[in-house]
């Protein structure tokens, strides 16, 4: 980083900023679905997971970055790999150590951040031709971009699924008396795609500059 | 044999691997806009997880487990490996695309240049480091029933990912609103696609 430039410039600031919505590296850059869609039936395990993929994209993004000129160009997808598989693996013992029920909970898919593609994705596009600084700050608000979505779904999945928001039961007994029912389907997997199409919706509803021509 | 064709038809449509379980939506929505094109990465999928998926069940029962180490003498009867096995995977899977490249390149120029691009950006794919995950959670019995696994999981990502390509084709004439068009709408017949193989939730061979 050159010593001119302030720790949060302007740019650096629009680094975090920009993947939260206009860059949102779910709903506009299409990476890191995989994940994303099926750890999303409770709050709690989708947060844990925004943050294990936070910490291993701003990680990964810095460590690429500092060696991005010594990594020959060919084998440089090995290399990521690598760097990547090692962090998971630091984040899966850390999980398996501290919260082991949500670790179990979230089974293969700790270990399928390794492929997730905002990581390599956000290596490739910007880790490789910018300085540290600046790819952690991407990283981080790529993130980010990617676990408020996660939220979201997970807010009205468990909501509407389960009754329920970080597995405590917010809809009164009275509505059940009614003969409110929760709505099982929330629970099974399409409805994760069919959440995130409507989320999808709504902000390119909002955001006109994002709509694809046909 | 029972086993294994149960393995089979469970692993393609019970727990497909898009629909149940969400693995290679990266490429499955940027690779589905032609179905030629969907064929191609459809096919190396079934090739490429069809040999991983026993190679790392080699790898996991012979060196990687508690205990698989016997065969180097009864020291190595304590050592635990299983904490190594995402980098070993990835690195296996890594190795092996590069190997069938460089393999199909030689002997099948003319597959080689159908299926081109595809071959490497499948070292990324979830699906193909999914099944090795969930080959290692399954517990299988024999190499046998790890490649049925390998095999019916592509097959499965291969329906699915020629279903899209030929719904998305059609969906060009339909009048969708404009800030559905493109990937939301993908979402949601993909959504659509899932609950209709629930359908086959249930089935016991």
């Amino acid at each position: 980083m050159s010593e001119k430039e302030a720790l949060f410039s302007k740019k650096n600031l629009q680094l975090l900023t920009d993947p939260l919505s206009s860059q949102n590296p779910i709903t506009v850059q299409v990476l890191g679905i995989c994940s994303a869609l099926a750890v999303t039936v409770q709050m709690k395990p989708a947060i844990v997971m925004a943050i294990s993929v936070t910490v291993v994209t701003a990680f990964s993004n810095l460590i690429i970055s500092l060696i991005r000129n010594t990594i020959p160009n060919r084998i440089r997808i090995i290399v990521q790999l690598v760097i990547v598989a090692a962090l998971v693996i630091v984040v899966d013992q850390v999980l398996k150590a501290f919260v082991y029920d949500v670790s179990k909970q979230l089974s293969v898919f700790v270990g399928l951040i390794i492929t997730n593609c905002i990581i390599m994705g956000r290596l490739e596009a910007f880790a490789l031709g910018n300085k540290p600084w600046p790819s952690f700050l991407d990283g981080i608000g790529n993130g980010a971009g990617y676990g408020v979505i996660l939220i979201v779904v997970s807010f009205l999945r468990e909501l509407l699924g389960s009754g329920s928001v970080l597995g405590f039961s917010v809809i009164p007994e009275g509505f059940y008396n009614f003969g409110y029912a929760n709505n099982g389907l929330m629970v099974l997997s399409p409805m994760a795609l069919i959440t995130v199409g409507i989320i999808i919706w709504l902000h390119r509803t909002r955001k006109r500059d994002l709509i694809e021509n046909k | 044999m029972e086993n294994i064709i149960n393995i089979f038809v469970k692993s393609i449509f019970l727990e497909n691997m898009v629909f149940a379980y969400f693995l290679g939506m990266c490429s499955y929505l940027a690779v589905s806009k032609s179905v030629k094109t969907a064929t191609g990465l459809g096919l190396a999928v079934i090739f490429v997880l069809g040999i991983t998926v026993p190679v790392n069940y080699l790898l996991e029962n012979h060196v990687l487990k508690e205990g698989a180490l016997v065969w180097l003498g009864p020291k190595f009867e304590n050592v635990d490996l299983s904490f190594l096995s995402f980098i070993m995977f990835i690195a296996v899977i890594a190795s092996m695309v590069q190997l069938v490249e460089m393999v199909v390149e030689k002997f099948a120029p003319a597959l080689y240049s159908s299926l081109g691009i595809f071959l490497p950006l499948i070292a990324v794919n979830c699906a193909i480091l999914g099944g090795a995950l969930f080959m290692q959670q399954k517990e299988f019995l024999n190499v046998g029933e790890a490649t049925t696994y390998g095999i019916g999981s592509g097959i499965g990502w291969f329906l699915a990912i020629i279903g899209i390509a030929a719904i998305r084709e059609k969906t060009q004439y339909s009048n969708i609103p404009p800030p559905l068009r493109g990937l939301g709408m993908a979402f949601i017949i993909t959504g659509l696609m899932g609950m209709a193989f629930m359908g086959f939730s249930g089935i016991k061979l």
